[in-house]
Formats: C-alpha cells, structure tokens, sequence
C-alpha cells in the first residue's frame, strides 16, 4: 500500500491548489443555463455560492488552458495537448472537489462523443466536431435507446438507407436528454437490414436543423430533467457523417459505454453532496434541536457515511488497477454504476427525509432549502437508477460477467 | 502509489489459506465446535503459528517480524474466509500492540519476545470499557485488580490476560491466578472461544504508559475493530464463492437455479456491497499504520460498522441462495454466519460504533 504519489508530482499539486484556492466556491454566472442544469447535478457542483463569479465559456476556456480540463486532447483539436497521466487527472478531480471548484462543462458531446471521435473518427471528423465541443460551442444529443430498444438496445429499428451519396433515415429515438438545446446529435441507426442484430448498425452524426426532424418534449418526474422523443421522417444527412464503418456502430457505442456507466457516479460529487449533506443537518433544526442532533438522523447519516468512504477508497482501488495493470479489480469496475447510483439516490433521500414537511419543497418555492436540489436530484438518480443500462441490467452482467453465472435461457414460447 | 495488498501480504493470505483449507474442512470445523477436537484445535493451531502469524505484529527489535496492521488484515481475511477455529485477533493483534504501544521498555523486552517464541498466549478483554454491560467492569486497588469481565476474547487456555480498566488502563494477570474464576460463554460461534472474567485482588501488572494517556486503549481497540471487519469480509467472501458455486451445480425446473435472475441478482448484489469493503478496510488499516490519529479512528469505526452490516447482509442472502440446503448442519454455512455475527456484536456493536465516529467528527457538540 502506498498512497503517495511521488515527489514529481508535488509542485503539479501545488499548483492545481493554488488555482484551487482562487476559485473555491466560484460561481458561474450563467449558472441557469438549463443545458448544463444536469451536468451541475450529476457533478455535484457546490452550491455555498461564495466566491469568484465567472463565465461560464471563459471558464471552460481556462480551464483548458491551464490543462485542468480535456488535459489528454491534442491541441490541433483544441484540447490541452498533455500526456495522459491517471494520477494528474485524479490530483485535479480531489483538488477540484475539496476546495469546491466549479467542473468543467460535461455533457454526452463531451463526456462520450470526443472520445468516440478520438478512437474512431477520421481526421476530417475530428478538426470539424472536438474543438467546438470541448468549448461548449457544439452541444450533442444521443440518439439510442428508442421506445422498443431499452434494456434490449440492439433491437434498435431505426432505419438509414444510402441513397445518392446521403443517409435517408426513418424512425424515432426517445429518452434524448438536451435534443433542444443540441447542434447535432450522434445516433445509432440501422443500415445493415440483412446482417445479424448487432452487426447492421451505424454510428451517425446528425445536425439537428436538418428537415425532416421533430422533437417532442418527454416531460419526466423532476419536470425539468429535458428529456425528448426525436422523429426522423425522410431526415437526409451527408455520406461522411458515418463514424467507422457500416456496421460497426455496436462497437464504437460500447467502447465509451463504460465511460458513461462509471462517470454517473461520480465517488467526489457523492463525498461533496455528503458534505453539503452534513451542513445541512447542522443548520436546519426541529424544535429548536439541530437535525444532526436527532440520533435516529444522525445514525442513518454514519451510515450512508459508512458507504461514501467505501466508495471513495474503491475508486483509488480502481485508479490503482490503472496504474498498475497486474492488480485485478475486473468485478470491482463492473459494480459502480449500480453502487454508486443506489447510494446517491439513499443519499438524496435522506436529505429530504430529515428535512420532514420542508423537504417536500421544490421549485422556486420561497422556503425550499439548497434551490430544490435535493427533490431534484433525488429523482434525477431514480432516472439514472433506470437509465444508462437499468441496475437490473447492471446485476446481470455482474453475475455473469463478473460471478461467471449461466444466461437466463432464452424463451421460445409466444407469450 | 499502489493500493492494495502487496504481494508478500497476499502470500502470506494465501499460505494461512491454503492451511486452512488442507487442516480444517467442514468436518474438522464441526468437530472442534462439539467441544471433542481438543487435539485437532491444537494442531491446527500449532501449524498456523508454524506460518508465523504471532509474530507479525512484534518489532522486529523483540524478535517478530515487524509488519503493519494491513498484514494482519491480509490474514484476519484468511482466517475469516476458512472460519480459522484459533486465537487471533485478541493474542496476535490486540495483545502485541496493547504491549508495544502501553507498556515500558521492560515490560516489552519481557513480553514481546514470549509472544514470539509462544512461550506466552495473551487473551484480551476490552469491552468493558467500549461498553460495560450490566455490573461488569474492572478496578485496580493496590496493585490488586477485582471486578468482572465478558467477552474476554483468546482467554481460553491462554498465559495471560490483558484487561482494562474502565479508565482505560491497560493491565495484564495471570490466566491462572487463584484469584480469578474463569467461565466459557456459551455463543453462538463455536470456531472461536470467550470467556467471562469474575477477579477477586487479583494480582496485577499495569501497562505503565497506558495509564499516561488514554489515547493508547483506544488505538489498541481501533485495531480490534479493523481485524474484526477484516474477519467479517474474508468470510462474506466465502459464503459468496459458496452461493454462487452452489447456484452453479443445483438444478430445479431442469435448469441450475443460477441461471434465474432472481438467484443471480442476489449474487450480483452480494457481490457489488462487498467489493468497495476490501477497499474500505484496506485503507482503514493503512491509515492506522500511518499513524493519522482522526482519519485512522474514523476509518476503523466506519469500516466495522460497515462491515457488519453488509456481513449481515450477504450472510443472509448466501444462505438463502443455498435454499434448504443453507439451513442444514450439513453444508456448515452456519458456522460463517455466526461468526460474522459475532463480529457484528464485539468491540461495539454498529449503533454504538457509529455514534463514536460521530463524536469523532464533532457531530454531536
């Protein structure tokens, strides 16, 4: 066990803390901005308003320069152009956390498409789409799951024919969280009708202006989580828009599933919603008592403690593994996004419960504590709970990847 | 940085084992929890110290071999994965660190080595002054100790005893003082013994730093409560090979019931509660070897408690797993069960535990 990091790291630290210091608890002015209401969630971003304002585009910027964000990108497309290192991202990511430093800009072009593009773009893909991504000029939408292709995504029937040098597509996509606010979409689409169920997919890059699309709002259970259903009736996109090959669009989504999976549940947005969790409960009181006071409170509070710490010290387990590729943690990767959905859901929940009458506010009500957060991301997290590969998805491929369990037979009767 | 066990620390896991595995089946389990192995207990124990595991903890300047408290973690996991009928955690965890860290020079230099050699077995008896139930409780009046002690854990058959005061003085007797009444408590695990303590002026020696600071019962029980939890992980990981290795071979309805999800979402779930533990109590016990008094008590109250909840929970499910099968003296699941019960209970049962960590962090001012 050693959870040094070495001395050549010490003055990297040092300066991701001095810059941690100055924008510790830094607002971002446009912080309502409804694009980035879910990635502020997700990423637990503070909401002890205290210090610098900034904006949010000159702050992506910054952050790119100085390497704190897209460290790993090349410059030619707008990223920092540093050499990968697990460890500098992790001493940005806890340095970032602890003095509660606004994140940089997520979201599914971000977070899933740049690496897409990264692995398997071509060059033109790659000059057209990272940079105005990474900058937050471009915002994407995902289009997989569609009303019969949830759990079971490859039976996705979405169709695209090549014709006259352009993809015709036909179909519906549902489930795209910020379809509204998106430039562009990437989409996996049928158009292979022939080949096996896995092997007729293509990866696609749509614009979200071009005719023939139309978006319906899906109004979720938060109300404000942004969710869409996109029509596609005759929507015509250029032949080059293709990622990969034809057919190969299973591959290219699963190789940044994973990413998606681990990024949901995010070991220092838990520890900092914990925190704010704890002030909360010395703050507000009952009776005149402080809620932290409250023994039954304060017991359900060490233990949802208890399961933070574990999932903190699990993910310098899974850094470690990165490091050094002997350590076998194969299972230990495959757990996180059930762990760490179920355990910011109970932790959500907790907050309201303590909160008794008062957690039930939300929305703009005048008397509803940390801006209705709490309400929102309580059921944002059942959303998650259930998106992303649903938790019982998750529990069967932990016990047949992982546990090496037989497959549920498949049934042939009509039911 | 590396976190994790090292390679030594899982050699060394996986020769106690491997013993365990050779030594003491299911058959050699039940036997010595009927009270007729007395010989077979002997030899397994005699074998295990042949491995060396009572001198891990003992300087090197004494005669051991000088490791951390994540090496004794590495093979309370062992222990707990093969529900290992021996002492450990009282005489080669508890007892050693109890003598280092409280004792004077020459108690060390007298002690330390007998542990070494087994010239010398401590049991250990703190849990009077984690909690003192009913009239228990021990005082020390003139060099004379009187007072009653439970859950005295490796008393039985040991040399000598470390008990504590309920100021938190740390002193030892001997096991056969004339003065001292020493009775078996009948628990519900039988791969481990605890006795109940009633002295009458029994002759005692103090740990004479430990009547300096208090700090020093308290680290000597932070380490009990991370060997406990490491107990607890070792045999939730047994009882979840066993469910799913059973789940593999039983068949109802013409299929092995592993493949229903009902089985396998059970197993999964298992699986997902334990995994972070080995981190939690890795880095509990690395936190204690550091040295970082806040961080390190935190940890140790957060992973026992921790533990023993989801030790609770996979006990439970592995068991259900297991069908009819789970609930029979037949397979000997049982005897993991318990034991992750008991470990539930003793050094301060969750509630208890987690209201010190509360403390801890000053939630409570």
């Amino acid at each position: 066990m050693d959870l040094e990091f070495g001395s050549e790291y010490d003055e990297f630290t040092k300066d991701v803390q001095d810059f941690c210091k100055e924008y510790s608890n830094a607002i971002i002015s446009n912080a309502n901005d409804k694009k980035f209401e879910m990635h502020d969630a997700l990423s637990g971003n503070s909401n002890e308003k205290t210090g610098k304002v900034v904006n949010r585009s000159e702050w992506q910027r910054l952050l790119i320069e100085k390497g704190y964000f897209a460290r790993s990108i090349p410059k030619e497309y707008g990223g920092y152009g540093g050499e990968p290192d697990i460890i500098k991202s992790r001493i940005i990511a806890t340095e970032f956390s602890k003095n509660k430093v606004p994140n940089a800009m997520g979201g599914q072009g971000i977070d899933m498409l740049v690496p897409t593009l990264l692995e398997w773009g071509t060059e033109e893909q790659k000059q057209k789409y990272i940079r105005s991504t990474l900058h937050g000029e471009t915002i994407w939408c995902q289009g997989y799951s569609e009303p019969n292709a949830g759990s079971d995504l490859a039976n996705l029937q979405t169709k695209g024919e090549l014709i006259d040098g352009n993809w015709v597509i036909n179909g519906q996509k549902i489930w795209t969280s910020t379809a509204q606010f998106s430039q562009m979409m990437f989409c996996l689409i049928r158009t292979e009708p022939d080949a096996s169920k896995h092997a007729g997919i293509s990866f696609i890059l749509i614009p979200m202006d071009t005719p023939g699309i139309e978006i319906r709002p899906l109004v979720d259970m938060t109300l404000k989580a942004g969710f869409n259903e996109v029509f596609f009736d005759d929507v015509t996109v250029p032949e080059e828009n293709l990622v990969a090959k034809r057919g190969e669009g299973w591959s290219v989504a699963n190789s940044v599933l994973g990413h998606e999976r681990g990024s949901l549940a995010n070991p220092n947005a838990t520890m900092n919603r914990l925190n704010t969790l704890i002030n909360l409960m010395k703050e507000e009181t009952i009776d005149g008592r402080r809620l932290i006071d409250v023994p039954s409170y304060r017991d359900r509070l060490l233990q949802v403690q208890g399961k933070v710490m574990a999932v903190q010290a699990h993910s310098l387990r899974l850094l470690s593994s990165k490091i050094n590729p002997n350590q076998n943690v194969k299972l230990g990767g495959m757990i996180q996004k059930l762990v760490g959905t179920e355990l910011r859901h109970e932790l959500e929940g907790l907050a309201i419960d303590i909160m008794g009458e008062l957690g039930t506010l939300y929305e703009d009500d005048p008397n509803v504590r940390d801006g209705g957060s709490w309400q929102f991301t309580y059921m944002y997290f059942l959303g998650l709970i259930i998106g992303g590969g649903t938790n019982q998805i998750q529990k069967n491929i932990i016990s047949e990847r992982g546990l090496g369990m037989p497959r549920e037979p498949k049934v042939t009767i009509e039911v | 940085m590396y976190f994790g066990l090292s390679e030594e620390q899982e050699f060394f896991q996986d020769n106690v084992k491997k013993f365990l595995a050779d030594n003491a089946s299911i058959d050699e389990i039940r036997k010595i929890a009927s009270g007729e192995g007395q010989d077979l207990q002997s030899e397994i124990f005699q074998g295990i110290i042949n491995l060396g595991i009572n001198a891990l903890l003992v300087p090197e300047k004494y005669g051991g071999l000088g490791v951390g408290l994540l090496h004794a973690v590495a093979i309370s996991q062992a222990l707990g994965n093969g529900v290992g009928p021996i002492p450990f955690s009282g005489s080669y965890v508890m007892a050693p660190l109890a003598i280092n860290l409280g004792g004077s020079e020459k108690q060390k230099e007298e002690l330390l080595p007998k542990i070494v050699s087994n010239e010398t077995r401590f049991g250990v008896g703190l849990s009077e002054f984690v909690g003192a139930r009913e009239d228990a409780g021990l005082e020390i009046k003139n060099n004379k100790a009187s007072g009653r002690a439970l859950f005295v854990m490796d008393a039985e058959n040991s040399d000598k005893i470390i008990l504590a005061t309920k100021a938190g003085v740390l002193f030892f007797i001997d096991s056969k003082d004339k003065n001292l009444t020493a009775s078996g408590l009948t628990t519900v695990d039988k791969t481990r013994t605890f006795q109940e303590l009633i002295l009458d002026k029994v002759d005692c020696e103090i740990l004479e730093e430990s009547a300096k600071d208090i700090e020093i019962v308290k680290k000597v029980i932070d380490a009990g409560r991370i060997i406990l939890a490491a107990d607890t992980l070792g045999a939730s990981e047994s009882m979840i090979e066993k469910a799913v290795a059973y789940s593999k071979e039983r068949k109802q309805f013409n299929r092995t019931i592993g493949s229903f999800q009902a089985v396998k979402h059970m197993c999964a779930e298992m699986a997902a509660d334990l995994e972070p533990c080995y981190s939690l109590v890795w880095q509990a016990a690395h936190s204690f070897d550091v040295d970082s008094p806040i961080e390190s008590r935190l940890l140790a109250c957060q992973a026992k408690s921790h533990l023993s909840e989801i030790g609770k929970s996979v006990s439970k499910k592995a068991t259900e797993v297991h069908g009819g099968m789970g609930f029979t003296d037949l397979l000997g699941l049982h005897y993991w069960f318990k034991r992750i019960g008991l470990n539930r209970q003793i050094l301060g049962a969750p509630e208890i535990v987690r209201e010190e960590a509360a403390e801890i962090q000053g939630f409570n001012q």
